[in-house]
């Protein structure tokens, strides 16, 4: 597999708040457009295809 | 007249009458503690022990019934140590070191606290809290009849005060009616709602969380659960938003519903409902209800703890939320960051704002707890959908990927604060000294022969030398400070020079008498050491 899922954020509390801190205040329909422009600026950042298609298929799936 | 608020689990101090009440004029004490909760007797015994008399005012007769705080960490139970109290609270606790997540009907990771070897104490212990208080008041007895200047009055509520320049004058009722007293220094260990900060109306702003939980401690005569926390977000049972399930002492087992807002607090603690969700959680399960209670809570702390002569501490100061177990455990800090602190300003050997420091240490760990607090709260209660959203995407990958493990937040457990870049703090000259020993960092424990490192560190200002040369006492402006020498061959284990050397060869650290860092050093340096030393105490 060419995605890293393991642990690769150095302190992930703070990312996390930082993440729906930046949510906070907007209507749900705002807050999934966010997660789109989110989603795409970081697939750009990662830029690799087949990382990418990974991490669809691995999204894909419920818990 | 003065009624009981709650029940008591210990009576340990009955009413008595105080030669006091009989004063023709209000006698005076250098110190008097309002509250006789965890942090009040704790800080007692700080004093006490240090010779320092000290009269502990609580509008009870002993301890209240019902557990609260359960978790209590290594740090406190090392503080605890100092004052000669912990070992019964070791000897009586459950050690537990596995946790497992749930959401809904699946287990979505376990954890492990993975204890460093090497300490006396473990992470933690699950203690009912009123043994905690018991065990602290214990040991006062104990130390009283060893000459310590303690003096416990029950049923004593303060009513009011009235604080002046250089002292506080206190209006106390007891069972006999009114009497007076007046402290050089009064320190307000009386929790949560405070009476005296609403006496000198100071402010206790932060955030309320708009959701209620309801505890019941349980005994069950069923050992198939296991001594590990166990966390469930949204469990197929239904009993609650989240749970969470931990082992107490004496067979009993502390069950933890989130149950909403808008509720009907006497409905949910009639015994029938209760029992709906603890069956419903543990179908077929013989149990026994110990206690019930429902509580909300608010992450908030005072703008400024020391007000002139009054000083606060514990809950009355800051108030955290129950996840991550950081509120008894907080005030033990406190008491440990206070007490030396109030002691060498009683004795004339450093100047008041000493104290200040202590304001700026504690309410910086306040902040700190608060975040951490806020922040597993908000995890286990999400306030949007979008975050609700999120949360359950973190659980449902974390099932599967490591990555998502460390998002997953059901309580970021208690450690003790790193004062970073305040202004006690003194050289951090060690070169390739460990981050973790950095000035401002608690001592960590370390193996040292057949003893342990913090058994011979605290209560007094000390060189802890290892492999270095350095004189065996020195005494600056009536501080004295003695050496403690070790040598990195004294733990074969390896332990002690991880955690104090690192890259060096040999280290010179000055240790506050609270077991923190206050600067290190490649060698001695007699000047250096005599800065830091003034900057300690505030006199730099
Ligand atoms: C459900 C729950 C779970 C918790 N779990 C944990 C945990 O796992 N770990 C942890 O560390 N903490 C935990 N806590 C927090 C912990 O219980 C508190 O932080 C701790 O009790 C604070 O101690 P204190 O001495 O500051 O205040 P308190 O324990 O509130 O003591 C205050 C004392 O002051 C007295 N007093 C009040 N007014 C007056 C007056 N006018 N005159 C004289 N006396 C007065 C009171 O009677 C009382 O004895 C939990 C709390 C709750 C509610």
């Amino acid at each position: 597999m060419r995605l890293n899922t393991q642990p690769n954020i150095a302190a992930p509390d703070d990312f996390y708040a930082d993440l729906i801190a930046a949510h906070e205040g907007l209507s749900d329909d705002d807050s999934a457009a966010l997660n789109a422009r989110l989603i795409l600026l970081l697939a750009n950042h990662i830029g690799d295809r087949e990382a990418l298609s990974e991490a669809l298929t691995l999204a894909r799936q419920p818990g | 007249m003065i009624h009981d608020r709650y029940q008591l689990a210990f009576k340990l101090y009955p009413y008595e009458r105080s030669s006091d009440q009989d004063a023709a004029q209000p006698v005076r004490h250098p110190v008097v503690v309002m509250g006789g909760g965890p942090i009040g007797i704790a800080t007692a015994l700080d004093l006490g022990l240090q010779g320092i008399p000290v009269v502990v005012l609580d509008d009870h007769e002993g301890i209240g019934q019902g557990s609260r705080a359960i978790c209590f960490a290594k740090r406190s139970l090392e503080i605890a140590d100092r004052y000669g109290a912990a070992d019964k609270m070791l000897d009586k606790g459950v050690v537990w070191n596995l946790g497992k997540v749930f959401h809904d009907d699946r287990k979505v990771f376990e954890f492990n606290l993975l204890p460093e070897d090497g300490h006396k104490f473990p992470a933690f212990i699950n203690l009912q809290q009123p043994y905690f208080e018991r065990f602290l008041v214990d040991r006062v007895r104990q130390a009283q009849a060893e000459g310590a200047p303690i003096d416990i009055r029950g049923k004593n509520r303060v009513d009011s005060v009235e604080t002046h320049d250089d002292h506080v004058r206190l209006n106390i009722t007891t069972p006999d009616g009114p009497y007076t007293i007046e402290a050089d220094w009064l320190i307000g260990c009386d929790g949560a709602s405070s009476p005296l900060r609403g006496m000198m109306g100071l402010d206790f702003e932060g955030r309320v969380f708009e959701d209620s939980f309801l505890i019941a401690d349980i005994k069950m005569n069923n050992q198939d659960f296991p001594t590990e926390r166990w966390f469930w977000f949204e469990p197929h049972f239904k009993s609650g938003a989240s749970t969470l399930l931990h082992k107490q002492p004496d067979g009993e087992w502390r069950i933890d519903f989130q149950i909403g807002w808008n509720i009907d607090r006497k409905e949910e603690l009639r015994e029938e409902n209760v029992r709906k969700r603890l069956d419903a959680m543990l179908p077929g399960v013989e149990y026994d209800i110990v206690w019930t209670s429902i509580y909300t809570f608010q992450c908030r702390r005072m703008k400024q703890f020391r007000h002139g002569r009054v000083i606060f501490a514990g809950d009355a100061a800051h108030q955290v939320s129950p996840f991550g177990a950081r509120g008894a455990n907080s005030g033990m800090q406190d008491v440990d960051n206070l007490g030396w602190k109030l002691g060498l300003v009683l004795q004339g050997k450093a100047p008041e704002r000493l104290l200040d420091s202590y304001h700026e240490e504690r309410a910086y760990g306040a902040d700190e707890n608060i975040l951490n607090s806020t922040r597993s709260t908000d995890f286990i209660t999400p306030k949007s959908k979008t975050s609700h959203i999120f949360r359950n995407a973190v659980l449902d990958l974390a099932e599967h990927h490591a990555f998502a493990r460390p998002l997953v937040n059901s309580g970021r457990l208690s450690v003790p604060c790193t004062y970073d870049g305040l202004s006690l703090n003194g050289a951090d000259a060690l070169t390739g000294g460990p981050a973790r020993t950095r000035p401002g960092s608690p001592c960590p424990d370390a193996p040292v022969g057949d003893r342990f490192l913090l058994g011979q560190l605290g209560g007094r200002f000390q060189l802890l030398t290892i492999d270095a040369d350095a004189p065996d006492a020195l005494d600056e402006d009536g501080i004295a400070v003695t050496r403690v020498a070790l040598s990195a061959s004294d733990d074969p284990t390896g332990a002690l020079a991880a955690r104090y050397l690192g890259d060096a060869p040999r280290a010179v650290y000055l240790i506050r008498p609270d077991q923190h860092v206050a600067a290190r050093w490649d060698s001695f340096d007699a000047s250096a050491v005599r800065d830091a030393l003034r900057r300690a105490t505030a006199r730099g």
